[in-house]
């Protein structure tokens, strides 16, 4: 089946058997690997993306319903190699130790920054609920969260 | 020989219904894929081919019918959550579909999968079996309505054929005089399978309980209602006498089991707990 | 200066970009995808394997025992573990077949066409079954190891005791559940083999394939990848799947991949020991401990992998830091027919850290005595002497870490606010624990592995560590560029790291006991500091100088600055083509362990953490939630507060997990929740608030002062928890975890 969509603001076409999963399009087809298998059903949020304009898990995403979909992944997050104010705000303050479910947790992130640019600590656990940390016991995580809403614009939405 | 399975995506409700009446046994719809493509993942799912109904529009949307609500099935709980419909009028349906999963599994979870998936845990279920919500399925025989507390016959099975697909689901709006409560004990906080979940559906006037509908899942091969504790306590002044009763009759009324997340035991206890929670608060 | 700042990560921008590439984003041309058959059984033999005769076998490479090169065993302590199955099968998942095809798909597909007929025997499946010794499965007596540890006369303090408390306490198997499933490539050479993965010790690995596949040290080469998290249970199975990818690679001749997916992953690799701990406690009126008896049995599972170790550290921290005069502890480490058991952080001290914490909690409530005055009265200080009969000699922390715990947490006026008579529906509590943990290896381990290390100097003119420690998030690339950078005297932004690949880095032992900052940093600034004695008799000679220094990226000579760090290293390498400095682990003198009596210096130096636990317990659904958590940890130098702080954070709710949350549930020998869905980890919203107090007395032979900080939060939480609930409930509870179905269990016996 043939899909096109947009992926980090390009428009790409995949040929790909319809039930697919998004995550291995991207990552197999696409080659863009930043986003992460952790379970396989939907528990631990590292596949996690942006799709017209909210965040899922595309492990659970079967391709054929993409067609025409915007898509945004970790790799869409930087503009010409700088980091974003999210990016910025995890390195500063630490929270990124193994890093494998990062991509996953600065879509999360991204998602609620772009509809709620003053979030609560509280709504900031709520958004990332659905992202399992191993590493952090998640505080730098949510301090990250925190520090890139005080001090960022958010990036326009994908 | 390589597990491929295809998908087709009608446009229509026409078309599904075609689809359905040819090859309503083998294919399966698939909506937002939250229960589906983790059975596929781990191939315990034997459909090689896929109705997909993502796209068809007809199914989705929150209609207000003035005394009753239309939910289409391919409601995601993210758009339950935001109604403001579904806020004011059964607001249950709200407090469920925040302890679904999380935020991601919500902006694709639909309410139809939640009812065809048919799983003893489904958190919506009990909402809409304390709600004595009402089902519409349609086939190319036409369309028909069912009492959401006769549409489980068994584990994981509905009154469903083959060749017919959920179109939405209908409620009534709370009144005045009535108030809806939800109460879900999961595994963890987020991401979390019930092990316990029930919602109550109560009408009172002053200290006497009119009727109160009590449904609960996780605690039998399909959501049911509590009818022995519903009886107990309709028509009955609320009291702790009363209240201390009801705990005593649910526990021993439902037939929980032990599996791998909680016990017989736990389960019969804290449902007591909950209703005896619940009453307390309308004291 | 770059230690003690918050450098940012080295490897951070790649982490943050989705660039960084873990195993699994790695495809190369040719290469096969791998899987494994596993026992169906958890004990019997193989009876016959058969091949579905009408499936096309051509399109696949299968690999058996026969395949194997070298002699069939996994390379670790005890070499009793089969890298496959011959007959004889040990515990469910066992491996026995590996396959290889051009998809995971179709490799799985394969899989199904392939049948095992078994002939079953009873199998041991619990501790008390391995010592009931109704089956033998392992020597005589199903008991993989033994220690004795012995200091004073236990019997005569007993008869001084004013009381006596006994207690039993269990802990679970726990999995360590790393985002990263296990991975690894390999790719075959002509007279080579490379193995690229997720892992945290390439030496072990390298020393297994060596092995299995009749290869020499620069034969074998192996290759650590990002790695996605490890907590130990990425220390010793490595081996296994790396040796299984190469195996199906060497058969092949192409490169194979092998990724578990999670239910695998859970079900078949090793978890954290489960074990009984039994305390007999001899008191005086007054509190002080007069005698103590403990004895320890943690199940191993099949194969005796490396539970000789995890039972030693447990049998050397049972006592706690706590001083008695009159000790006696027997551990035993059993032998069952489930999957064998291995490292997760802590690795031992977790498991009796909980035991003699609660020991410590039911011992001030049967006297009376303030449960925070039995830790002062009873605590470790400096001078003192522990069980093997090691005297304290420095960085002694642990009243420092219970004070400031105290305090910030207002411990002692919150226990006051804490009204017993509360029968409110949500009831609040507090707890304290006090913990240590020996940082390195135990005994002579250290001594034996000579720990080694290199700085060498690029031709750019930058520094670059030369180590086989792996960055596994905890931040070893970080810290060690830090440290040379401190040393040196240099820019962290000039110091590099090289990537963990056995034909470019010495064996600095494995990524595990928490060694790396403590042993393997001190051996990397000593290697810097060689380097540096070099470059500055170098500059002293190029410029006529004496006294020159090397600060700030400057060499100088009084107030003269003379050049700086990056020219005079090109111009070095220039004449003299390279500059590798390297050097070698020894304990500081005086460190002395005797392997024959099991006494003496257990570890260099102990790290110290105190915690206090605040819980909010829910009577109607006998929920814990866990509010706020504050803990002080002693960790020597911080090299980075921040990293060090993240070590804490990330430890203690690994515990909170371990205290309230994670259990593997059993059948005949098969866990039944091998799935996110269902082994429960916490969410943001089940972590508590934490505050985190680093406290730093310094160990004087740790690199700048630092001592171990990996494992230490990983061994207070659950305890602190425990304590927390029975405040709030009044609910003893002496087996984790504390879900809500046990502490409902423990509330109802109460009445």
């Amino acid at each position: 089946m043939k899909i096109s969509f947009q992926i980090n603001g390009v428009d790409r076409e995949v040929d790909a058997p319809p039930m697919k999963r998004l995550l291995d399009v991207l990552r197999e087809d696409l080659r863009l690997t930043g986003t992460k298998e952790g379970c396989g059903e939907g528990e631990c949020g590292a596949c996690s993306v942006i799709v017209n304009g909210e965040v899922i898990n595309s492990c659970l995403a079967p391709i054929c319903q993409m067609q025409g979909v915007t898509v945004l992944t970790v790799e869409g997050l930087s503009r010409d190699g700088r980091l974003d104010s999210l990016q910025q705000a995890f390195l500063e303050c630490g929270a990124a130790q193994c890093g494998i479910c990062t991509p996953g947790m600065l879509i999360s992130a991204r998602s609620l920054l772009n509809t709620n640019s003053h979030p609560t600590r509280d709504e900031i656990k709520e958004a990332i609920a659905g992202n399992l940390c191993r590493c952090t016991g998640y505080i730098k995580i949510i301090d990250a969260i925190e520090q890139a809403a005080l001090t960022s614009q958010a990036t326009p939405r994908a | 020989m390589i597990y491929a399975p295809t998908a087709v995506a009608p446009t229509s409700l026409d078309e599904v219904y075609e689809l359905l009446s040819e090859r309503g046994g083998r294919a399966k719809i698939i909506a937002g894929g939250t229960d589906l493509m983790v059975a596929l993942n781990a191939e315990s799912l034997n459909a090689k081919e896929f109705i997909d109904i993502w796209r068809l529009n007809e199914l989705r949307g929150i209609d207000d019918e003035g005394e009753t609500i239309r939910i289409g099935a391919l409601t995601t709980y993210t758009q339950l959550i935001k109604s403001p419909l579904i806020l004011s009028s059964v607001p249950a349906l709200v407090e469920a579909s925040r302890t679904i999963g999380a935020i991601q599994i919500q902006n694709r979870g639909t309410i139809g999968g939640n009812i065809v998936n048919a799983s003893p845990a489904g958190d919506s279920l009990p909402v809409l079996a304390a709600f004595d919500a009402e089902v519409e399925i349609g086939s190319i025989r036409g369309v028909r309505r069912i009492d959401f507390n006769q549409f489980y016959i068994g584990y994981r099975q509905t009154v469903m054929d083959a060749d017919e697909i959920l179109l939405a689901i209908r409620m009534r709006k709370l009144n005045p005089n009535e108030q809806s409560f939800f109460f879900k004990v999961g595994t963890r906080r987020a991401q979390a399978i019930s092990k316990i979940v029930t919602a109550v559906k109560i009408g009172i006037t002053g200290a006497e309980i009119n009727f109160i509908n009590i449904a609960l899942g996780s605690v039998a091969p399909t959501v049911i209602r509590a009818k022995l504790t519903e009886s107990l306590l309709t028509n009955a002044p609320l009291d702790t006498t009363i209240i201390e009763r009801a705990r005593r009759t649910i526990s021993q009324e439902i037939a929980p089991i032990t599996d791998v997340r909680s016990t017989e035991h736990y389960r019969r206890t804290v449902a007591g707990n909950a209703l005896a929670k619940i009453l307390r608060r309308l004291m | 200066m770059a230690v003690g700042q918050n450098v940012l990560r080295k490897e951070g921008y790649e982490k943050l970009t989705g660039a960084a590439r873990y195993v699994d984003d790695i495809t190369l041309e040719g290469m096969l995808f791998g899987k494994t058959l596993r026992s169906r059984i958890p004990r019997g033999r193989i009876k016959t394997i058969n091949f579905d005769p009408g499936y096309d076998w051509s399109r696949l490479v299968i690999a058996d025992y026969r395949d194997i090169p070298g002699e069939n065993y996994v390379a670790l302590i005890e070499n009793d573990q089969p890298l496959l199955a011959e007959t004889e099968i040990r515990h469910f998942e066992e491996p026995i077949l590996l396959i290889a095809a051009e998809s995971k798909r179709e490799a799985e597909t394969a899989m199904r066409h392939i049948s095992i007929e078994y002939e079953e025997s009873p199998p041991l499946l619990t501790i008390e079954e391995a010592l009931n010794c109704d089956e033998i499965i392992y020597g005589s007596d199903n008991i993989f190891k033994s220690f004795l540890i012995a200091r004073g006369d236990v019997d005569e303090g007993f008869k001084q005791a004013d009381h006596i408390i006994t207690g039993e306490y269990r802990v679970p198997h726990q999995e360590q559940l790393y985002i990263e499933t296990q991975g690894m490539i390999a790719i075959p050479g002509k007279d080579s083999l490379t193995v690229m993965g997720s892992m945290q010790c390439p030496y072990y690995v390298h020393k297994a394939i060596k092995q299995l596949f009749n290869l020499n040290d620069e034969q074998a080469i192996v290759i650590q990848t990002t790695t996605g998290g490890g907590f130990g249970g990425k220390e010793e199975y490595p081996s296994m799947i790396a040796a299984h990818a190469a195996l199906l690679a060497h058969k092949a001749g192409r490169p194979v991949k092998m990724i578990y997916d999670r239910a695998e992953d859970i079900a078949a690799t090793p978890k954290r020991h489960p074990g009984i701990i039994r305390h007999r406690t001899g008191v005086m009126t007054d509190g002080r401990l007069a005698a103590s008896e403990i004895d320890i049995v943690f199940d191993g599972g099949a194969y005796a992998t490396l539970s000789s170790v995890v039972l030693s550290r447990g049998a050397i921290h049972a006592q706690g830091p706590y001083r008695c005069d009159n000790v006696r502890i027997t551990a035993r480490a059993v032998a069952t027919n489930t999957p064998p058991n291995g490292a997760f952080r802590g690795f031992g001290a977790p498991q009796v850290t909980f035991a003699y914490e609660m020991q410590m909690e039911k011992i001030a409530a049967e006297l009376g005595v303030d449960p925070l005055d039995l830790r002062r009265i009873n605590m470790l200080r400096e001078g003192d002497i522990t069980v093997t009969g090691q005297r304290l000699n420095w960085s002694v922390g642990s009243e420092d870490v219970l004070n400031a715990a105290v305090e910030r947490s207002s411990f002692v006026e919150k226990r006051r606010a804490i009204s017993p008579t509360d029968n409110g529906s949500k009831r609040r509590g507090v707890g304290l624990s006090l913990f240590f943990h020996g940082a390195g290896f135990t005994g002579s381990g250290e001594a034996k592995m000579k720990a080694r290390a290199g700085v060498e100097i690029t031709p750019e003119g930058r520094a670059r560590v030369l180590s086989g420690s792996t960055e596994i998030g905890q931040g070893t690339r970080t810290i060690f560029c830090q440290i040379v950078a401190g040393e040196l005297g240099v820019h962290y932004d000039d110091v590099e790291i090289e990537e963990p690949d056995t034909s470019r880095v010495p064996d600095s032992g494995p990524t595990v006991a928490s060694r790396t900052c403590m042993v393997v940093g001190r051996v990397v600034q000593l290697a810097a500091r060689d380097a540096k004695e070099k470059l500055l008799r170098f500059v002293a000679e190029r410029f006529g100088e004496a006294d020159v220094e090397l600060i700030d990226g400057w060499f100088t000579a009084g107030e003269k600055r003379l050049e700086g760090f990056g020219e005079t290293a090109r111009a070095y390498i220039d004449l003299y083509g390279n500059l590798r400095a390297y050097a070698c682990y020894a304990n500081p003198p005086g460190v002395e362990w005797d392997d024959d009596t099991y006494t003496g210096d257990a570890y260099p130096v102990f790290s110290y953490g105190a915690e206090v636990a605040e819980v909010e317990v829910d009577m109607d659904t006998y929920e814990v939630t866990a509010l706020k958590i504050t803990t002080a940890q002693d960790i020597g130098r911080a090299i980075h507060p921040a990293l060090a702080a993240g070590q804490i954070e990330g430890g203690t709710l690994q515990a909170v997990g371990y205290g309230l949350f994670e259990e593997l549930v059993w059948e005949r020998g098969r866990v039944l929740n091998n799935r996110m869905t269902n082994y429960i980890i916490p969410t943001s919203l089940d972590a508590p608030e934490m505050e985190t107090i680093i406290v730093e007395k310094e160990y004087p032979h740790g690199p700048f002062g630092a001592k171990g900080v990996g494992e230490l939060p990983m061994d207070g939480a659950a305890p602190a928890i425990a304590s927390a609930i029975f405040n709030a409930t009044g609910a003893f509870v002496t087996e984790i975890p504390i879900t809500p179905e046990r502490l409902l269990k423990v509330l109802e016996n109460m009445s």
